[in-house]
């Protein structure tokens, strides 16, 4: 780990202003990926700025009926959230699907969404990255790339995103509340957060410089039913192969409206409304969910050894809208 | 077949000179092999000083803005140390305060070696920042015993955890064992509280609460950050069930 020096800031106006008063300051607010990527020297932050006692740790109702989330809400306490579980039980069971026990209790609500992939070459310093550096190459392209993205890849860079949570949070239309050094405050959709690589995988998120997260924010509870389905290595404490979030309001074998999110596919969280336009007012019989499925995967592009992650989303995507349909939802399916 | 297991805090000699401990002979040997390595090298080459490499130089010009004090109140007992900004929790515990207790394993909250309790919920040790808890209460496997009066030396009252893993056998090498137990306790407290696991909740967004019940599949999910190298997993979820049925967290 390369030495920093290290402030703890009382308020999030300070913590912007803190982040863009020292050249190379970073925020630490859990720290479970931020201090892994330090001891291997792929972050290399000169000034921490420690927002741990903000005092963002609460969650309030929304005079709109919705949720607001403080950014340092620890992964557990929001899986473990009654209204959560009652209203978004999807986000609950996407949260306690990643990670461990006891980074969940250290892991935030911002820092879940700021967390960098896991691309095995980003963390080999030995070999070149566009991600860390602007330029070097992408060593997954023509790699090893079993976890690599199928949607909205680029010539430069094939991570994913790893987030379980952020995908839930894009089926569930949130917001990101921020705070600049300037203290002027802005709302994020969650659509428009995250970026795809392009020429610039280095830049994984739209915040500005020194803008720091306070909040995410949920918009009343959807109406139908709601299942995070993640398929993965192991059964426990390993990241997303694929995972498909899925919001079906649905009666009598015919669907309303969905929505759906896809993890592990894509640099964000993968959302195609064209497909789930064609499930609306339809009857989701197979015809119909393996037209969504290809809707979904439109333009999908493997890149050897993730190949099978194009198929296999199709068929979990499937097994899900058949789950969402039933009169009563099974049990949660272990995956 | 179990190895019979030898009584705990069995008398080592009077209490002003403790007999010879594992840990005393190794760091004795440690200690004449870095000597001799330390002569050997002295005969050969000088040896340089330290590099200043890992300073950067608006550092340099105040050595003192990388040091820190922090206060931790490490099982009921307050310490201040000066250390480093870089020093993690656990480099705080096992090398400025010498509680042995937290291991280090992978050193990125992979194994759960170093599990230890921050005001009563679990977390790595090693991927947190000592300066980070200032303040905060902090259990390691040292203080989950009680002592058996005001002293804190031997013989002491094993916690239900410690007494199950002896009894099932929880471990074999036993490094990862201080780990395992206190994920266990704030695995168990969890619990208690009603907190969900991914095997518990299902997509009705069943509350579970009192209806908690920790079978074999919850222990081994809500256990899952921590690995046991030797595999003594059927022993660690024995060990697990039996305190969980008799503290009511099981229900």
């Amino acid at each position: 780990m390369k030495a920093f020096t290290y402030e703890r800031v009382t308020s999030p106006e300070a913590a912007a202003q803190a982040a863009v008063a020292t050249p190379g300051a970073m925020f630490i607010a859990g720290g479970t990926n931020l201090l892994d990527l330090m001891k291997l020297q792929i972050e290399q932050p000169t000034h921490l700025v420690d927002v741990n006692r903000l005092g963002l740790d609460q969650i309030e109702d929304t005079a709109d009926g919705g949720l607001r989330i403080g950014a340092l809400v620890r992964n557990s306490d929001l899986a473990a959230d009654a209204r959560v579980r009652q209203r978004y039980p999807l986000l609950s069971q996407a949260l306690l699907s990643g990670a461990s026990g006891q980074l969940r209790n250290k892991a935030t609500t911002g820092g879940n969404l700021l967390q960098r992939t896991r691309c095995y070459y980003f963390y080999d310093t030995s070999k070149p990255c566009n991600k860390r550096e602007s330029g070097a190459g992408c060593s997954a392209i023509g790699g090893f790339n079993r976890l690599h993205a199928v949607v909205g890849a680029s010539e430069q860079c094939i991570a994913v995103h790893p987030s379980d949570m952020a995908v839930a949070m894009r089926a569930l239309d949130a917001a990101v509340e921020t705070i600049s050094p300037t203290a002027a405050r802005r709302v994020i959709p969650i659509a428009d957060f995250h970026r795809l690589p392009g020429n610039t995988p280095h830049l994984e998120t739209t915040l500005q410089p020194g803008e720091f997260i306070t909040s995410v924010t949920l918009p009343p509870a959807p109406a139908g039913v709601q299942i995070y389905r993640k398929v993965r290595d192991r059964a426990s404490y390993a990241f997303a192969t694929i995972s498909v979030a899925a919001i079906v309001d649905a009666s009598a074998g015919r669907v309303r409206s969905a929505r759906l999110a896809f993890g592990g596919l894509a640099h964000q969280p993968w959302r195609v409304t064209a497909a789930e336009t064609l499930l609306a007012n339809a009857s989701g019989d197979a015809a119909t969910r393996t037209a969504v499925g290809e809707a979904v995967l439109k333009g999908a592009r493997g890149q050897g050894h993730n190949d099978f992650k194009i198929p296999l989303v199709k068929r979990v995507l499937s097994q899900v809208l058949v789950q969402a349909m039933q009169p009563q939802p099974l049990p949660a399916v272990k995956a | 077949m179990t190895t019979p297991i030898p009584p705990q805090g069995a008398p080592q000699g009077p209490p002003d000179a403790p007999g010879p401990t594992r840990r005393a002979a190794i760091q004795r040997t440690a200690a004449s092999v870095a000597a001799l390595s330390a002569s050997a090298q002295a005969q050969l080459v000088p040896i340089k000083p330290a590099p200043a490499l890992m300073i950067p130089p608006a550092a340099r010009k105040n050595p003192m803005s990388h040091l820190l004090t922090t206060r931790l109140i490490v099982n009921g007992q307050t310490h201040e140390l000066q250390a480093d900004s870089r020093t993690t929790l656990l480099d705080a515990l096992r090398e400025h305060l010498d509680f042995k207790g937290p291991k280090k394993g992978c050193d990125h909250g992979q194994c759960g070696a170093c599990t230890v309790l921050v005001e009563g919920r679990r977390i790595n040790a090693c991927l947190s920042l000592a300066v980070m808890h200032d303040g905060q209460a902090i259990t390691t496997i040292e203080g989950l015993s009680t002592p058996a009066a005001a002293t804190d030396k031997p013989p002491t009252t094993l916690h239900a955890l410690q007494a199950a893993f002896l009894k099932h056998d929880g471990f074999q090498c036993g490094y990862c064992t201080p780990g395992q137990i206190c994920s266990a306790a704030g695995m168990l407290a969890e619990a208690k509280l009603g907190m969900p696991s991914h095997v518990s909740d299902d997509a009705s967004g069943n509350l579970g609460g009192n209806q908690l019940m920790l079978t074999d599949e919850e222990i081994r999910e809500r256990m899952s950050g921590n690995i046991c190298r030797c595999s003594a997993y059927p022993n660690i979820v024995a060990a697990i069930r039996e305190v969980a049925q008799q503290t009511g967290a099981a229900a």
